[in-house]
């Protein structure tokens, strides 16, 4: 690849020596996935109509690709990946806690959503986007 | 240790995140991060979603490779290698820094058309209040609206539309006049958005920044111990190793910034 040219210019003093190769490796794949992930981004932009199934399978993409940038920082750029085992696992099991945090607290907000919405339909119409078409204004039942 | 500082940081950092998402599940409605923001630097007012923050991503990342190229270095103990590439990441955090200033000045000055009441106000996005709430699309409603705006502000919408007339010139015209110039379809006017958006946005991202702060800090503080030999007459690398991993997880929380708030 032509970054390895580049390298030998930089150390000069030595040879390109293991592991830098493996260091722009990761550098492509993350710079790939944030690429992807724009492209996501942006067909969410481009095409505000897409069915909401369409739009949270792309969000739901755009996470998991995310957690894998997060794998490749920790386990090459941090050389999590290459110390023990048990290094490794006393790092990663306190932070399985986030798995039941997150589910626990985005349940909670949406139940306070869906909760207020019943009981105070006020605040549907307050906070809600107005449709953008076949507006009707003849008849306005907010009013 | 510096991984069991690393993991509370997570914590903190994975707090805020999670507190943010509850607060928006909570919310009926929540601005589209491709309108807020959609600005870059001398190009006016062209909209260029998501434009700007990826410039910003790949600043860091680049950063970030440079930091692990100067661990690289030190390994093999070359003080040249470690001071050059230590330079280079420095100089990605500094211009991450002024990205993210930049980013700042430009919402908080912003100036967007809101109604407020049944009045037209002006206001840029600050940590209480923020002009990215659900677009109105009643022409009526815009145009009755218009008629009890305040001088002032039809002094600043007529600007908008009209950067060719100064504003010492549009001050001095009366309302009639300034209403005449104003586009009403062009206004673009939305309703105030949640209040939280704000308080969340600058609160994560200056927290974030302050990270990288810190970490451009300790960079530097480690560039002139490897400059004046220090680690060389140690033996060892181990510092710049450390201060290393500090900077990756700052990268690594900008994966998760980025994600909440830019791309989902």
């Amino acid at each position: 690849m032509e970054h390895h040219t580049e390298l030998s210019e930089v150390t000069h003093h030595h040879e390109p020596s293991q592991g830098t190769g493996r260091i722009w490796k990761t550098f492509w794949i993350l710079l790939g996935i944030t690429v992807v992930e724009l492209g996501l981004g942006f067909l969410m932009y481009a095409f505000p109509d897409l069915p909401t199934w369409i739009v949270l399978f792309l969000k739901g993409t755009i996470i998991i690709l995310s957690l894998a940038k997060a794998f490749y920082i920790v386990s090459i750029f941090m050389h999590l990946g290459d110390e023990i085992k048990n290094m490794i696992m006393t790092i990663v099991v306190p932070l399985m806690l986030f798995i039941w945090f997150i589910g626990a607290f985005l349940w909670d907000g949406n139940y306070y959503r869906t909760t207020r919405n019943r009981y105070d339909p006020s605040m549907v119409n307050k906070t809600m986007q107005e449709p953008t078409h076949k507006k009707d204004t003849s008849v306005n039942p907010l009013k | 240790m510096m991984w069991y500082f690393l993991m509370s940081d997570a914590f903190t950092f994975g707090a805020f995140l999670i507190s943010y998402g509850t607060i928006r599940f909570s919310q009926n409605f929540w601005p589209n991060p491709n309108e807020v923001f959609n600005a870059f630097p001398l190009a006016g007012h062209a909209n260029l979603p998501l434009a700007f923050v990826s410039l910003m991503t790949f600043i860091l990342i680049m950063s970030s490779v440079t930091m692990v190229l100067a661990v690289h270095e030190g390994h093999h103990g070359n003080k040249k290698g470690v001071v050059k590439w230590l330079a280079w990441t420095i100089v990605g955090g500094l211009a991450f820094l002024a990205c993210q200033a930049w980013e700042w000045t430009h919402l908080i000055t912003g100036e967007h058309a809101i109604l407020s009441g049944n009045a037209i106000d002006v206001i840029g996005q600050t940590t209480t209040v923020n002009p990215w709430g659900p677009a109105v699309h009643d022409a009526t409603k815009v145009t009755a609206a218009l008629q009890n705006t305040p001088h002032d502000v039809l002094v600043t919408l007529a600007h908008g539309q009209h950067h060719e007339r100064s504003m010492a010139e549009l001050t001095a015209m009366n309302a009639d006049q300034l209403k005449g110039m104003i586009n009403s379809a062009e206004l673009h006017v939305r309703e105030a958005g949640p209040v939280a958006f704000g308080g969340y946005f600058y609160a994560i991202t200056g927290f974030h920044g302050f990270h990288v702060s810190s970490g451009v800090v300790i960079n530097i503080v480690m560039l002139l111990m490897a400059q004046r030999g220090v680690f060389e007459k140690r033996g060892h690398y181990l510092m710049i190793e450390k201060a290393g991993l500090y900077w990756h997880f700052v990268d690594l929380v900008w994966v998760f910034v980025f994600l909440c708030f830019y791309l989902i």
